[in-house]
């Protein structure tokens, strides 16, 4: 135990001393170690905020895993009666506990600007939405159940809108004004980013507020300029964890059908992303691309180093010769030499470790890899440094393997001859 | 013919003792090459062994077999009373690093390592105290041999005499049993050379640790209580330079009386 101690420490205390003495020489060769590690470091690192981008992006659109859409129709094409359909919903909703579910009902609505009425897009949603879209807001906050009971309905803008409006201080609860054959003032609660294609303003209503807009009228819009949008039924959507999609698909599709009777039909299908690539990782192939020429690098940085390794050992010989005249052991000139290379390739390692966050965590890199399509950017990945650090280790010991082997088989009378 | 160091049947045990051993080296094309013959030798604690002969008369071959650098081709080699040969390699450079200390004509610094760095490298391969204070037992002994002002200093910052120093500090740093020199003043001036033997004699005999020299030089030859040729390979008591050293004594025992 205590040779082992003396022996590790001893071993680490000679590989940094050779390590100090040929800094130049060892620093030139680590350039490529750390360049290497550098860039897995990085490559792992961006392509977290992608997958990220890409993720959150698909998942505003399509849902996260595994969201169910519940679509149902009469044979003469039309949708079933609203009543009748919330009926239903509820009834499913309770029957199989389900937390997460939102009518979506998109439509536009006719909004007073500062500069004139514009028409808005805007989606009605019920309080779960939200969650389920993970969508993020820049200010103020997502609906709460709060806001199904307010007398001025609630509205979320996204950023095109709060611009255009002058940016107040929602702290100030400022208002806008819908217009319709009665206008109506919602208190603007939130702010979302828009994406990056959008140009447009757009808004959130609660659904229930929705269709109190709409209430009032009492019959079909005769003018096609009316200010109220007539808009149809919503879609139904559910987020439940994956495992139980498949059952319970099954018993909606059941139940809605035997709800709806004989004249009517109901689909319900999955819409994640997760669905359509069977929960395999859609990045698979990249990752292993990526991963495929940064190791590559590595190896070349790795060649480099076992070739100045090999170059200096020559003139090490007789250095090891001594050191063996005085007691080290084979073992402990394999082991040392070996560290010398592990010492300093985790060094660089560190190096580009670090010149990766740097990379990775720089705004301007985290705008051009997002593009817009991140709220939340992941912080540096754990798993990239740790990547980096143990890539740098397993060259550095692949590295000095070559020049250890050498090392012990320096014959010490040949070598302290003169 | 017998050089034991002994008369004294009951003695301590040799510190090594070589009964009959050769070397031969295999040479490429020719046949082998006999560079020790019939070398039969036993040397204790506390010997002053001096060994001269002619440039590539094996000296160096013989002082590889006395530190477990090498093994005899034939004949027997005990270290301690135990065959050299049934050491595995481990336990021989372990067993080196402990009992044996060299001291080269080349010094052998570590270049690029300061003095106290060279003299605590040998130290990195003990355990227990040695290793864990061996910064401070380093300093000490760079001290003894009167370089604890030059603790930081560069090999190549040192002259050949201090160099030599340093070598005879790190030699002696782990209290080797057996101290190995082989034509230590060989690269220094006669002064130095001097300067350098009076060192090793002072700590050699302060630590009762057996002194082996190798040399060309009658003079530092003399200074050994026993003295041995080797000419081509044959290792035989020296008359030669035990006159000297037996003149030298007179001399001095006669500057004395005056
Ligand atoms: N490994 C070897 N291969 C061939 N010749 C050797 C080898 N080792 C020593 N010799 C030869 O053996 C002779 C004795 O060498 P050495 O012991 O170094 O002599 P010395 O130290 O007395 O000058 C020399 O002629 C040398 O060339
Ligand atoms: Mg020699």
């Amino acid at each position: 135990m205590n040779r082992l101690l003396s022996n590790l420490v001893g071993a680490f205390v000679e590989a940094w001393q050779e390590v100090r003495i040929h800094k130049t020489r060892v620093m030139l060769s680590l350039i490529g170690v750390a360049v290497a590690v550098c860039a897995i470091t990085t490559v792992v690192g961006l392509g977290a905020v992608a997958q990220q981008a890409t993720l959150e992006q698909s998942e505003r659109q399509s849902g996260r895993p595994a969201s169910v859409q519940v679509y149902a129709s009469t044979f003469d094409g039309s949708a079933p009666a609203p009543e009748v359909m919330k009926e239903v919903w509820q009834t499913a909703l309770e029957r199989y506990e389900i937390t997460y579910a939102s009518r979506v009902t998109p439509t536009s609505q006719m909004v007073q600007f500062a500069d004139g009425a514009a028409s808005v897009a805007t989606t009605g949603v019920d309080v779960p939405y939200g969650t389920m879209h993970r969508v993020k807001m820049s200010e103020g906050s997502w609906f709460t159940d709060a806001d199904t009971a307010r007398l001025a309905p609630a509205v979320l803008v996204n950023s095109i809108f709060y611009d255009r409006i002058g940016r107040p201080d929602l702290a100030t609860h400022p208002t806008t004004t819908l217009l319709g054959d009665r206008d109506t003032t919602a208190v603007i609660t939130g702010v979302f980013p828009a994406q990056g294609w959008e140009q447009e303003p757009a808004m959130y209503l609660l659904t229930d507020s929705l269709t109190a807009l709409a209430a009032p009228v009492t019959a079909a819009p005769t003018d096609a300029m009316s200010a109220v949008n007539y808009f149809g039924p919503p879609t139904y959507e559910l987020w439940v964890p994956p495992e139980l999609a498949d059952p319970i698909i099954a018993a909606l599709q059941r139940d809605v059908s035997a709800a709806l009777g004989d004249g009517a039909t109901a689909d319900v299908y999955r819409t994640d992303y997760a669905s359509w690539t069977g929960g395999e990782d859609p990045y698979l192939s990249l990752k292993l691309l990526v991963g495929g020429v940064a190791g590559l690098v590595l190896l070349l940085g790795a060649l480099g180093l076992v070739n100045i390794a090999l170059v200096t050992l020559k003139q090490r010989i007789r250095e090891i010769g001594i050191r063996r005249s005085f007691g080290a052991t084979a073992g402990r000139v394999f082991f040392s030499v070996m560290m010398e290379s592990v010492v300093a390739t985790v060094a660089a390692g560190i190096v580009g470790v670090i010149a990766a966050v740097l990379i990775v965590k720089n705004p301007w890199i985290e705008g051009l890899i997002g593009q817009g399509q991140v709220t939340d950017f992941p912080a540096f990945p754990v798993e990239a440094a740790i990547i980096g650090l143990v890539s740098a280790t397993a060259v550095g010991a692949l590295a000095g393997l070559v020049p250890a082997l050498v090392a012990v088989r320096v014959k010490v009378i040949d070598a302290i001859r003169y | 013919m017998t050089l034991d160091s002994s008369a004294d049947e009951t003695g301590p045990q040799p510190l090594l003792e070589l009964t009959e051993v050769t070397r031969t080296v295999q040479l490429i094309d020719a046949p082998p090459l006999t560079i020790l013959s019939g070398v039969t030798l036993s040397v204790s604690v506390g010997d002053r062994v001096s060994i001269v002969g002619r440039s590539g008369s094996g000296k160096t071959t013989l002082l590889n077999l006395l530190g477990l650098l090498d093994n005899p081709t034939t004949g027997e080699l005990l270290f301690d009373g135990r065959p050299a040969r049934s050491f595995s390699g481990a336990e021989r450079d372990r067993v080196r690093g402990r009992d044996v200390g060299f001291i080269f004509q080349q010094f052998n610094l570590l270049q690029g390592r300061t003095a106290l760095e060279n003299v605590m490298t040998p130290l990195l391969y003990a355990e227990g105290r040695q290793f864990w204070q061996r910064s401070r037992i380093a300093s000490e002994m760079l001290d003894r041999v009167g370089l604890g002002h030059r603790l930081q200093a560069l090999p190549d910052r040192l002259s050949g005499g201090e160099q030599q120093r340093v070598a005879i500090a790190r030699s002696l740093v782990r209290g080797p049993r057996l101290i190995l020199a082989d034509e230590p003043t060989g690269a220094l001036d006669l002064e130095t050379g001097e300067a350098v033997m009076d060192l090793i004699d002072d700590v050699a005999r302060a630590s009762g640790a057996a002194l082996v020299t190798i040399t060309h030089d009658p003079a530092i030859a003399a200074r050994a209580t026993r003295h041995l040729r080797l000419d081509h390979g044959v290792l035989q008591a020296d008359a030669e330079t035990a006159a000297l050293a037996r003149g030298t004594t007179r001399e001095l025992t006669a500057g004395r009386a005056t």
